[in-house]
């Protein structure tokens, strides 16, 4: 385990870090506002929940629309299947989280500060719960805690939303995004909550950070979470999982709305946000998946687009269906063999979908599917039948 | 000059009866399981009558006209 900046402080199997050794750590809440928010837009801090949305920019447009209303979600939903870096975070520096979200209040004039946390995250939960008991009556007063459900589509800012307004944590018709219309109409900040500590910590030094946390999974000897140091390479970030537990074929960057690159050309790559987004790749929820070379791609593809085909919220026809037909024909693919027909179906299916969902579900989707058959080409053009491994 | 608008589609409502597409072929085509897919850009000006009615006989009242997004201007 690597600790810099966000998981710096206690060990972690101590469990949660209380409040008296966090402020000794660290001083005192600094003071939210204008100057804060124009600090993130310097600093070019971007959102660590997937999407990589300017951080700045955003408190900017619900300062802006807020006036005195708005609403702060601090986004510990964490619906990803092989990230564990948000309940590592929330089990083990909340204070962190709960500074970063009390700054967001005070800089967007927010009333209310809304924890959505996974309903399956029990340490998570209680290390929040417990945490927001320290704070001062002021603090406690703004704050209160909802569990998210356990769904992947949970975690889009317009689905927590939903859930706090109406009980439902299935997305909504955007535009106007919950930046300008959110929770009972009110602008709401929808963040992450590693985002939301590294503005604790930014807030406190004035300067950006300068580590991300990531969840090394797969065939990797000692999966986990890391921090690591923007710049490290994907090949270092590995060796600090312990280093391949057998050959690798090829890594998923990002988790399941991410990119596929060939092991081969993976280890260089930077885990940089900035580094990796010129190259047309997202450190997205920050999962670095390593597929063993004795899987086979295409079976591989064709689960993950059956498990995100059964996570769509059934609400868009495009997504519900399309994404349905687009797993069922890697599930030929990959159980009877390459066949032509299904291979453009593929091609044609994807174009139709994209950009087609009130969320954007299926566009993350289809930019895993088109990923993975731009990496694996040969390997969907000459499948042979056989019938699906075993997860 | 004249306004220009375009159709917007709320993907939740919409429930695939496919009615724009009858009435409004030149810009709405259905996708293989029967929802709309509009074509890109401001609706014509000959359309605009059509496209009214697209949205006025939608049965689930999914479809808006709203003013097309303003084009960057092409560097010459």
């Amino acid at each position: 385990m690597s600790r810099l900046a966000l998981l710096a402080g206690p060990e972690l199997p101590v469990g949660a870090e209380r409040l008296a050794s966090h402020v000794g750590r660290l001083g005192p809440l600094p003071r939210g506002g204008r100057a804060l928010i124009e600090l993130l837009v310097r600093t070019e801090l971007t959102g660590r929940g997937g999407a990589g949305f300017p951080v700045g920019v955003k408190w900017r447009a619900v300062a802006a629309a807020s006036s005195g209303s708005a609403v702060v979600i601090v986004n510990g939903a964490e619906g990803e299947p092989h990230s564990k870096k948000d309940r590592l975070l929330m089990s083990s520096r909340p204070h962190l989280i709960l500074d970063g979200a009390l700054l967001a209040a005070a800089s967007v004039h927010a009333k209310e500060i809304v924890l959505y946390i996974g309903e399956g995250l029990h340490g998570a939960f209680r290390a929040m719960t417990e945490a927001v008991a320290e704070r001062t009556a002021m603090e406690r007063r703004l704050i209160r805690i909802v569990a998210a459900p356990a769904r992947y589509v949970a975690g889009d800012s317009s689905a927590t939303v939903h859930l706090v307004d109406a009980g439902i944590a299935t997305p909504t018709t955007t535009p106007p995004p919950p930046r300008e219309r959110g929770v009972g109409g009110a602008a709401t900040l929808v963040q992450n909550v590693e985002t939301l500590a590294h503005v604790a910590l930014i807030a406190r030094t004035g300067a950006g950070t300068n580590t991300v946390l990531v969840t090394v999974a797969g065939a990797v000897r000692t999966p986990g979470v890391l921090e690591v140091y923007a710049g490290t390479s994907l090949g270092e970030a590995v060796q600090l999982a312990g280093g391949p537990s057998e050959p690798a074929r090829a890594v998923l960057l990002g988790g399941y709305f991410g990119r596929w690159v060939e092991a081969a050309d993976a280890w260089s790559l930077s885990i940089d946000p900035r580094a990796l987004r010129d190259r047309g790749l997202s450190l997205g929820c920050g999962v670095i998946g390593v597929m063993p070379a004795r899987h086979c791609p295409v079976c591989e593809v064709a689960g993950i687009m059956r498990y995100l085909a059964s996570e769509s919220s059934a609400q868009c026809g495009p997504c519900f269906f399309g994404l349905r037909a687009l797993a069922d024909a890697c599930t030929r693919i990959a159980e009877r063999g390459t066949d032509p027909g299904d291979l453009q179906r593929l091609q044609r299916w994807s174009a139709e979908v994209q950009g087609r969902g009130a969320c954007k579900h299926p566009d993350g989707a289809i930019m895993f599917l088109q990923s993975a058959m731009k990496t694996f080409g040969d390997d969907f053009a000459n499948h042979p039948a056989h019938l699906r491994r075993s997860a | 000059m004249s306004k220009r608008f375009e159709l917007a589609v709320d993907r939740i409502k919409c429930d695939g009866r496919g009615l724009c597409a009858e009435l409004l072929p030149e810009v709405i085509r259905l996708d293989s399981w029967g929802y709309p897919i509009i074509a890109p850009g401001p609706i014509p000006e000959h359309l605009m009558g059509l496209a009214q009615r697209a949205v006025d006989d939608c049965p689930v009242l999914a479809i808006a006209l709203r003013k097309a997004e303003v084009q960057k201007p092409k560097v010459p």
